[in-house]
């Protein structure tokens, strides 16, 4: 069992590690035809995964309604919603499942018409938060804070046109902002986390990290 | 006699006219002295490199014409390119040299004028014409290349040799590490804070919610999410709370419910592991924030992790946590997103904090030879920008190659 569950798994993370590192520094066909057919895997495996997610979805949502669990009301829409969408999904506009998907079915009416707009009021909201987490960000109570308050002020001021009416050196700050101490800052972190990448996959080839592997050892 | 001496004069100025005409129509341009064409170096064998000196007759209406055969009498007449003339120069040939890839095989084949799918060792042959209004010229020679794949890429070599270097560093420090295991490691505030955070959540009787990111498997932040999410499962089952684990990506969950499942094993608790536990709260961003959030207004978990790599459903995520009151976490290596988790999180962990979270939460010396190798490399970086900006202010301008992308 152990061998099933460790070996074969450490041995594929190896294999497939190493082969997909060279395969970067190979441009030849056959690298290429390699780098498509592992992707074309990912996908594959990606789409007998949705059952898994509908299953743990529907599960979820079914437990909670029968045990009457805090909000299981809102576990009906679950149900209801993604019946309906699965219904008009695969009668696909009289075609059926089959056949190609169709334009201007109700499955696309339900998209655009329900889950689009959905989508567009949450992010919306974003700026109300921003708006209260800004708030508290900039009560300047400590030196850190108060910097950040300052660097906000010329950024923000910079960017609209009262800026430049209240000085003309208020835009070329933001600029310098956003292009010296903002962008060192930026490369600082991106140099960190791409030799932490790199650490972490060197770990995972060669077997030294397995939590993935769920345990520790 | 007039009107034969209008008509002579009218055929004079009619003759006179077409010439200027035909004269201007018919001008007289020269051909590029030389025309060559070679396989591309570093590529996968489908391209083939034309290489020309710029001719003195380029101008804005004039325009190369290069048509490809699969024989070296032709005939010639499928273009495989064409360009106005005063474009495509050579890098650094200050406009005296033409350079373009052209992909022939691709484009014989779209035609229907290829032979076979054979792409290997194939040799294609070129002509090259200059157009100007009617009047064309064509290059006395006909070049002719092979397109064949390559098995290293030659540009990316710098990359390459580092690339081995790290990883040589990496096995040097594994290695040392084994030898000598009390390895000093700065202190991470927001990993040491996981401890009281779960213990608050245990007093209060609340579970702890972890949250993933938005990307999948494939993703090297989601794996050092997963990695982290197993020692947090761990403490639970010790500590006997619930961990709720969202998910936005099948697999993720599949990966995830694995992970706790083992971890509760290894703490000798595996009757507290519950799968539901571990779920797909949506497969997509919106719908993922607004369920998430929802759990967190109803449930109001102690502890709230986010852990992985978030777009712009981090600030309403954790924004929605502050309000309810929760010690919240949060771990990435988005740096656009870095600013709204330090704003509204109690802890964060920037960029490979996220990567070494799992070393330091285990303590396992070898995970921990691999850090000390991590900051040896950013050293070694460092040292590279500081000596570079140097030599570079110096004039000596080589060392830039040295880091250039392939």
């Amino acid at each position: 069992m152990n061998f099933f569950k460790r070996t074969v798994p450490l041995f594929i993370a190896f294999t497939m590690g190493v082969m997909m590192a060279f395969q970067y520094y190979v441009p030849h066909e056959m690298s290429q035809s390699l780098l498509k057919i592992v992707s074309r895997w990912g996908i594959t495996i990606g789409g007998f995964a949705v059952f898994l997610g509908a299953y743990s979805l529907f599960h979820l949502h079914l437990t909670k309604i029968k045990r009457k669990l805090s909000g299981w009301g809102y576990s009906i829409f679950v149900f209801f919603g993604a019946g309906i969408t699965i219904i008009f999904g695969l009668y696909n506009g009289g075609e059926f499942f089959w056949n190609d998907k169709q334009e201007g079915t109700m499955f696309e009416w339900i998209y655009f018409n329900v889950q689009v707009p959905a989508g567009a009021t949450m992010f919306s909201i974003l700026a109300f938060f921003m708006a209260s987490a800004a708030y508290r960000t900039f009560k300047a109570r400590t030196n850190e804070a108060t910097i950040l308050l300052i660097a906000a002020i010329i950024v923000m001021l910079g960017r609209v046109p009262i800026g430049t009416m209240i000085s003309q050196y208020i835009p070329v700050a933001a600029d310098w902002i956003m292009s010296v101490p903002n962008m060192a800052a930026k490369r600082g972190i991106l140099i960190g986390v791409s030799i932490g990448a790199i650490a972490t996959s060197l770990k995972i080839i060669f077997g030294i990290e397995r939590a993935y592997l769920g345990g520790g050892d | 006699m007039y009107k034969i001496f209008s008509t002579v004069i009218s055929i004079i100025l009619v003759f006179s006219y077409a010439g200027q005409i035909s004269g201007a129509d018919q001008k007289i341009i020269i051909s590029p002295t030389d025309f060559e064409a070679f396989d591309t170096p570093s590529d996968d064998g489908t391209s083939v490199s034309l290489r020309w000196p710029s001719s003195p007759s380029e101008s804005p209406d004039a325009e190369y014409v290069v048509y490809v055969s699969e024989n070296r009498n032709g005939p010639f007449v499928t273009e495989v390119l064409r360009i106005n003339s005063q474009t495509m120069y050579e890098d650094n040939s200050h406009s005296q040299f033409h350079y373009v890839e052209v992909n022939p095989g691709k484009i014989l084949s779209r035609k229907g004028e290829r032979k076979n799918n054979r792409k290997e060792k194939e040799e294609h042959f070129f002509k090259l014409v200059l157009m100007s209004g009617s009047s064309t010229v064509e290059t006395k020679n006909i070049a002719s290349a092979f397109s064949r794949g390559d098995w290293f890429d030659w540009k990316k070599l710098n990359n390459f040799v580092l690339m081995i270097s790290f990883v040589v560093l990496v096995l040097f420090f594994l290695n040392h590490a084994k030898k000598s295991p009390n390895l000093f490691i700065r202190k991470i505030n927001g990993l040491d804070a996981i401890d009281e955070a779960l213990g608050r959540a245990t007093e209060m009787g609340k579970p702890a919610l972890f949250v993933h990111g938005l990307n999948g498997m494939g993703s090297i932040s989601t794996i050092a999410a997963v990695n982290i999410l197993g020692r947090i499962a761990y403490r639970i089952a010790e500590y006997d709370t619930t961990l709720k684990v969202s998910n936005i990506d099948p697999i993720v969950m599949s990966v995830s419910q694995e992970v706790v499942k083992e971890s509760y094993l290894e703490a000798g608790r595996p009757d507290a592991y519950v799968q539901d536990n571990i779920f797909l709260a949506a497969s997509e961003q919106f719908p993922y924030v607004a369920a998430v959030s929802g759990i967190m207004v109803r449930e109001k978990p102690a502890t709230n992790f986010f852990m992985g790599y978030f777009y712009a459903e981090s600030l309403i995520l954790t924004e929605t946590g502050a309000n309810t009151g929760a010690i919240q976490i949060a771990a990435t290596d988005s740096y656009t997103q870095l600013p709204f988790f330090i704003t509204t999180c109690d802890y964060t962990l920037i960029g490979e904090e996220l990567y070494a979270a799992s070393a330091y939460l285990s303590r396992e010396p070898l995970l921990l030879g691999s850090l000390r190798a991590q900051d040896v490399g950013k050293g070694v970086l460092i040292a590279a920008l500081v000596i570079g900006t140097i030599l570079v202010t110096c004039g000596i301008g080589f060392v830039r190659y040295l880091f250039m992308a392939g």
